[in-house]
């Protein structure tokens, strides 16, 4: 067997256009067995059109996509039956109970009707939905619907799952349960593929992460390799009120050749550094400039730093590409 | 980073499944669906809309509310101006209203069809292994309910104030079953545009404009000798007047004559059409 058939996707030169707009852009992908595989990306940078192709819900317009060895194109069929998929909406029915949705979708797969009445009842279990099993689905808040939905996905116990921002909008108790649930998958046999904008998921969940903007990726790697790419550690000060700034910032630059991410509001200033030794040369340069600094700590980087330093702007807005100043990072990132 | 918990057991499940082995899933992934598998998943297709239908009682107005109104009222309106009696308008009238009725029905099936599609729900039909098909026919599955309830009513209102179907049981059940094909296969059509249409809104407004006129400018209420040249050349080609005539046939005598034959196979003939390109078009729908 070769590495493109063990792999649970394996997908080169993917490319999806929307009339003028081209969401993806030659992106290429493997994802190994067992493993979580994040992709993150702000909205709109092409991560849900790349999992809807290699789910088969959208035609591929250039490149290829294999899952386990099978072609996405040629053999759609036989990949429906191999992988799960759970979207950033519902996708379950509002007018039919939690059993009947799960009991419906046993049916369709070919389970007879008591397997498919025990799956449902089994799925409700693990899921915690037990107790609401008998209720219609618009009696379901937003964690529980998603839990369904999740549990709809695995009724066949497909060996790979795309989850699409599996987290979006829940609390955050809600989104602890759901990591937990799904490293259970893992420990399962699964692999897991999930696009995510939060930073920290990524950092939490995923064995591996790509980074995707613009519908091209721009990096991947562990969240360490990537943390790492960006420099060993972060100096980060706090300017005195009042600061020259602009110093501040042209100072770094001339010492250790790098952008300073800074915040114009709050004075805060992060400087990425290859090695943690070099915070004290940055710290002379900006005495010898006359910029006066109220706290100093050296600490490694975030994902948030990452991003910044791979895309040239935050997880939040993909449409100000030439924003290196942020406001308060889009999630506490470890 | 990622730890792997193993073996974290939730609460309430005694032991855990066999791990999912992705070799096993590869080998046992078939390349398309059976003609059995496609069928089984029509009717848990059909399942579900009946489901639905019984939640949402107010969606059997249709077939229920107008085969009596219209029955009631085009009789006595229309009966002494056109037969000279309603008594003996009925059997003019009652065979049009049940082609009416069922085209009607029709287009519902359609307009169903288009707000089904705009769920969730649909989403997950696309991403499961099941026949492009099933989504589509499961629910005019279910609509045959509907028809036999459109088609049995009329008849029976009709009976209630005085045709008397010369045709007997046979006759009558026999107009019913023709009807309730007729429906049917003319449904694909409606399904189609459910599938290409922008919305619910469209679906209804395109389908009224097409059958309002296909049910008046037939003989369903009036004898085509009354019709001035022109209409009546159009009201003999329309089908509409054929499924009419079939009808009469059928309840007031209980013939199979060639009117029926030609309704069978027009009803054919639709379906070998639009079922391909409704399946054809909900694949592409994004």
């Amino acid at each position: 067997m070769t590495m493109t058939d063990t792999a649970s996707v394996y997908a080169t030169g993917l490319v999806k256009n929307f009339g003028e707009l081209r969401a993806v852009d030659g992106i290429d992908l493997e994802v190994r067995q067992g493993e979580i595989f994040g992709v993150l990306g702000p909205n709109g940078a092409g991560k849900t059109t790349m999992l809807s192709m290699l789910a088969t819900l959208l035609p591929i317009d250039a490149g290829q996509a294999r899952v386990f060895g099978v072609d996405v194109a040629r053999e759609p069929h036989r990949v429906r039956q191999l992988v799960g998929v759970t979207g950033q909406y519902a996708s379950v029915d509002e007018d039919l109970t939690a059993t009947e949705n799960l009991w419906l979708f046993g049916r369709l797969q070919g389970l007879r009707s008591a397997d498919a009445r025990a799956t449902a009842s089994r799925l409700l279990e693990q899921f915690g939905l037990a107790d609401a099993a008998g209720k219609p689905i618009s009696q379901f808040s937003g964690g529980m619907r998603r839990r369904l939905d999740l549990a709809a996905s695995l009724i066949t116990r497909p060996p790979l799952i795309f989850l699409d921002e599996p987290t979006t909008g829940l609390d955050p108790r809600t989104r602890g349960q759901m990591w937990d649930t799904i490293r259970d998958l893992v420990a399962d046999g699964c692999t897991i593929m999930l696009t995510t904008q939060y930073l920290d998921e990524a950092d939490q969940l995923a064995d591996r992460i790509a980074v995707i903007d613009h519908g091209r990726k721009v990096a991947e790697g562990t969240s360490d390799e990537l943390k790492s790419s960006v420099g060993d550690s972060t100096l980060q000060l706090q300017l005195a009120e009042g600061a020259d700034q602009d110093a501040a910032r042209q100072t770094v630059w001339r010492v250790v050749g790098r952008e300073p991410v800074l915040t114009p509001e709050s004075g805060r200033m992060n400087v990425p550094l290859d090695t943690a030794d070099r915070a004290a040369d940055v710290l002379i340069g900006l005495r010898q400039s006359g910029v006066q600094i109220t706290s100093v700590s050296v600490a490694k980087p975030t994902l948030d730093e990452v991003f910044l330093a791979l895309t040239g702007h935050d997880t939040e807005n993909a449409d100000q590409p030439d924003e290196t100043v942020r406001d308060e990072p889009l999630v506490e990132a470890r | 980073m990622s730890s792997m918990t193993v073996n974290q057991t939730p609460p309430g499940v005694q032991s855990r499944l066999p791990v999912v082995d992705p070799a096993v899933a590869v080998a046992r992934a078939r390349p398309r669906t059976s003609a059995a598998e496609t069928i089984s998943q029509t009717f848990s297709m059909a399942w579900r809309a009946l489901k639905k239908m019984r939640r949402n009682p107010e969606q059997f107005f249709d077939v229920t509310l107008q085969p009596l109104l219209f029955t009631a009222m085009f009789a006595y309106i229309f009966g002494g101006a056109i037969a000279g009696s309603v008594h003996g308008y009925l059997p003019l009238m009652i065979p049009g209203i049940v082609a009416q009725t069922v085209l009607t029905t029709c287009m519902s099936t359609g307009v169903q069809l288009r707000e089904d599609m705009e769920k969730g729900v649909f989403d997950r039909f696309k991403s499961l292994p099941i026949a492009r098909i099933a989504p589509l026919a499961g629910p005019m599955v279910a609509d045959l309910v509907r028809y036999l309830i459109a088609a049995s009513l009329t008849f029976a209102m009709g009976m209630a104030i005085g045709y008397r179907p010369g045709g007997g049981v046979l006759g009558v059940l026999g107009a019913i079953l023709l009807a309730i094909f007729t429906g049917w296969s003319i449904a694909w059509i409606f399904t189609f545009i459910g599938t290409i249409a922008r919305s619910a809104r469209s679906v209804q407004g395109f389908s009224m404009m097409v059958l309002f006129p296909a049910t008046f400018l037939s003989n369903a209420f009036v004898p085509v000798s009354t019709l001035p040249g022109p209409l009546a050349a159009f009201v003999k080609i329309n089908p509409v007047s054929h499924l009419v005539s079939a009808t009469r046939d059928l309840a007031n005598h209980a013939m199979i004559t060639s009117e029926v034959g030609w309704t069978l196979l027009a009803g054919l003939a639709v379906i070998m059409i639009f079922a391909p390109l409704s399946v054809r078009s909900y694949k592409r729908h994004i």
